[in-house]
């Protein structure tokens, strides 16, 4: 039986995610939702999910004592992280007044207000930025695989991440600005979007993670 | 390439049953909400939403098992309404698989609640319906407010005034219906409309009114909504979601084909 962990730290309802996951496992994957550390350490892949504020984020982590064995997941393993999944990675975020996060990757996360309210005021862009927009793949990765450049995803967020390593990126959108919508680095691959919410696309990428080795 | 304009199905559910005469030709069963959603989902649905109309309180369970049925089979956002008024339905139905709740009259008898279930749930979770209707006369500058009971009672508070309360209380999206226009099949109320999108930064959906696609349009371009509801014109197989969307996509707008 292989394990896809998906990591419970309290922020967020991840029945979505643990569906579509048990949508498209193959037989022998088991999907189990979780705040053991024991669990994400002996899981053959972990997923990341997450909702909310940073500040939460980082102090539900921390009291769960889940940094360590996340940060340990995300150096040896498969490991897929989901919007604040994705956002927490980074060094540091800008909301609740700036929150220090796990720094697995230097790098901001930024408001998109900021930028946002800048633009023409005939048609100013509404924030949270929600709904499908699409994805452009700036890399080859096994995760991308079957899907077309440029699909459209559902985004529901406030803040998004502005890694310093540019290398890193795996997918682009534009709301304003153009902004880092997927990451990926060695076992890593984490997404802004919520392939869980995604219809076709979503399910396809989440397909591909369980059958990713992580190279 | 940007960030799509919505199309919104909404069902009522009675009971746990599709109800306001769902008429697919190829569907077993047109009250099931699942297979229901299933095939919105299919041709192209952004979202979809469940207003459940159960009045009796010893059946309110049912809508959580509707929600949680169809969140294992339809993987787009789900919002639910209908009857929430305290913090736990608002869990309860998140935890059952909904993406989004969807508040209306327990916010304007209790502004408060919204405070807190933004607080508890963040505000990507928590749309704020409101229910207007104008009541400026002929030749006044135009105003409506909210009103409650199925469009039946006044409340006095002005629809631009307490949707910008409502965001500034968390709302994370707007649902807007137009009572004069709701089930009038003339289109959106698309002054109302304008005047509320343009008075708040979050999304909103507009609803109430539509008849044909041109409405759906309009109440895009015109009416400068971010996502547009409708029921019956999807429900009478009049139109799929799928043609709707090729008719906005013809008048320029940004979808999701």
């Amino acid at each position: 039986m292989s394990l896809i962990a998906v990591v419970d730290y309290g922020m967020g309802n991840l029945r979505s995610v643990d569906k579509a996951l048990e949508h498209v496992a193959r037989d022998g994957q088991e999907v189990r939702i979780t705040s053991s550390a024991d669990e994400i350490l002996a899981a053959d892949r972990v997923v990341f999910p997450g909702q909310g504020a940073a500040r939460d984020c980082m102090r539900e982590l921390e009291s769960r004592k889940l940094i360590e064995p996340v940060m340990q997941a995300a150096k040896e393993k498969p490991f897929l992280g989901i919007c604040m999944g994705l956002q927490v990675l980074l060094a540091h975020s800008e909301e609740n007044d700036g929150v220090d996060c796990m720094g697995l990757y230097p790098g901001n996360v930024r408001f998109f207000g900021k930028v946002l309210n800048q633009d023409d005021p005939a048609e100013p862009l509404k924030i949270p930025h929600m709904g499908w927009n699409n994805v452009n793949q700036t890399i080859d990765h096994p995760l991308w695989q079957g899907i077309t450049d440029g699909s459209r995803f559902y985004f529901v967020h406030s803040y998004y991440v502005d890694p310093e390593e540019r290398s890193i990126i795996a997918g682009e959108t534009t709301y304003g600005i153009g902004f880092t919508s997927a990451i990926a680095c060695d076992n890593v691959f984490a997404v802004q979007f919520h392939p869980e919410k995604s219809a076709t696309d979503g399910l396809k990428l989440l397909e591909n993670f369980t059958h990713w080795d992580g190279k | 390439m940007s960030l799509a304009k919505r199309i919104i199905p909404c069902l009522d559910v009675d009971n746990g049953r599709v109800v306001k005469g769902v008429q697919f030709v190829d569907i077993r069963d047109a009250g099931d909400p699942v297979e229901v959603a299933r095939r919105y989902d299919e041709e192209g649905a952004d979202e979809i939403t469940f207003l459940d109309i159960t009045a009796s309180s010893d059946n309110r369970d049912t809508i959580v098992h509707v929600v949680e049925h169809v969140a294992e089979e339809v993987f787009i956002p789900l919002t639910v309404g209908g009857g929430i008024r305290k913090i736990e339905d608002v869990r309860t139905m998140l935890n059952a698989g909904a993406d989004k709740v969807a508040i209306n009259t327990a916010a304007v008898f209790n502004p408060e609640f919204v405070k807190e279930a933004t607080d508890r749930v963040g505000s990507q979770c928590i749309v704020v319906a409101i229910d207007a209707k104008q009541v400026s006369a002929e030749g006044e500058p135009l105003r409506w407010e909210i009103f409650t009971h199925g469009g039946r009672k006044p409340t006095g508070l002005d629809a631009v005034e307490w949707a910008r309360k409502m965001v500034d209380y968390g709302a994370g999206e707007i649902l807007l219906t137009s009572m004069d226009r709701d089930g009038t099949k003339i289109g959106f109320d698309i002054p109302l409309t304008h005047a509320i999108a343009e008075a708040v930064s979050v999304p909103v959906i507009a609803s109430g009114g539509v008849g044909n696609l041109e409405h759906l349009a309009e109440g895009i371009i015109d009416g400068m909504a971010d996502a547009v509801l409708a029921a019956s014109i999807f429900h009478f197989g009049e139109f799929t979601v799928h043609e709707a969307k090729q008719h906005m996509a013809k008048r320029g707008i940004e979808v999701r084909l």
